[in-house]
């Protein structure tokens, strides 16, 4: 068995630089992709938050959908092994709030981070500035740290995955995130045809 | 430019721009080990470009230290290089669907100038957040996602509580 083991970067396959290569290739895939699902436009996206148009949700869930199988089935065929593939630690509070702070900031700044710069490079100047607005918000984010600090590793649960939090296999959880995804689909073109006949 | 409502093509159907940018997260994680980022790039030119400003007082700063090596912030980052390739995919994208063109959007109710303030408070807001959660849409939700994390998940269900919510008083911006 000589089976090539993923990922390539961290395996041996790939330097660094052809790293950094593919990384410009992959936002290639990445901002493409966005901007014709739509979301180089801050209406197209907002009018998720007004529960006319469901594509953020339906572009977002089909994408994990996709990713999470691929990473599932390529762990249990030994080609990918999860445990070496980036983690997002869990510390709840930070995500909690951030999260929240963020829902609000795209619907007043019209976009996330990434599609904005999609907006941008399809010529919408609102993007632009909310660019600005990003730097701004990081930037002071580093000046007045010691404020932040404190609630900075709350709820830290570690590097830990829904199957682990409820003790189910991967797998189990794959599908259990499939159903979702359907019923979230099935649902949302409901309110989309509620919405649309107020 | 001025033809372009005429000349664009449709949008890509949900499902179709959703398994494209599955498998783009899904080689993210075959090639790097990593997932996609939005913000993260973002964070790293703001900590380079307060390192030209002031750089002792930046080399000072807790946070963006770590960005620091002898003396100056790298941008031969993963992240840097990937959102390049972003605005670069982007571009084409809307080049090639006749999408591209100079314009401010904004809902009937408000003026472009009002819609260029709103979006600077919604970019400090959003950005201020992504430091806080450790990651945006793109690396929390949809990389975090990808991964099961058990925070990206939570983060992700508040991040649409966030945005429900404030659509209730924000409904003047969009409609």
């Amino acid at each position: 068995m000589n089976e090539i083991v993923a990922p390539l970067a961290k395996t041996g396959y790939l330097g660094p630089e052809i790293n950094l290569v593919f990384a410009m290739l992959i936002g290639v895939g990445f901002g493409f992709f966005l901007e014709r699902g739509g979301f180089g436009s801050s209406r197209k996206l907002t009018a998720q938050w007004f529960g006319k148009d469901w594509s953020v949700f339906r572009v977002m869930f089909s994408a994990i959908v996709v990713a999470l199988f691929g990473i599932v089935f390529l762990d249990l065929l030994g080609l990918m092994p999860f445990e070496r593939l980036y983690l997002n630690h869990t510390y709840l509070v930070p995500q909690i709030l951030g999260g929240l702070m963020m829902g609000a900031g795209f619907v007043i700044g019209g976009y996330c981070p990434g599609t904005s710069f999609v907006g941008f490079a399809s010529g919408k100047l609102d993007a632009l500035v909310y660019i600005i607005g990003l730097l701004l918000g990081s930037v002071f984010f580093g000046e007045a740290y010691d404020l932040f600090a404190p609630i900075m590793e709350m709820g830290d649960m570690g590097n830990i995955t829904l199957p682990e939090f409820f003790g189910l296999p991967a797998l189990v959880v794959g599908l259990m995130v499939l159903a979702l995804a359907a019923g979230g689909f099935w649902a949302a073109a409901k309110v989309e045809n509620l919405v649309k006949d107020k | 430019m001025s033809n372009k409502e005429i000349t664009a093509q449709p949008y890509w159907p949900n499902l179709l721009a959703g398994i494209g940018l599955g498998l783009v997260l899904l080689m993210a994680y075959y090639i790097a080990g990593r997932g996609l980022g939005g913000s993260g790039a973002v964070t790293r030119v703001g900590a380079g470009l307060l390192n030209l400003v002031a750089p002792e007082h930046t080399g000072g700063l807790e946070y963006f230290s770590r960005y620091i090596r002898e003396g100056k912030v790298s941008l031969n980052d993963w992240l840097v290089f990937q959102t390049i390739g972003v605005f670069f995919g982007g571009f084409v994208a809307a080049m090639t669907a006749g999408r591209f063109g100079k314009t401010i959007e904004h809902g009937p109710q408000i003026t472009a100038k009002q819609r260029l303030g709103w979006a600077l408070l919604g970019g400090i807001i959003m950005g201020i957040g992504a430091r806080i959660a450790r990651g945006c849409t793109s690396g929390q939700a949809l990389s975090g996602g990808a991964t099961m994390a058990l925070g990206s998940w939570v983060f992700m269900l508040m991040l649409f509580a966030g945005g429900f919510l404030a659509a209730i008083f924000f409904k003047r911006l969009w409609l």
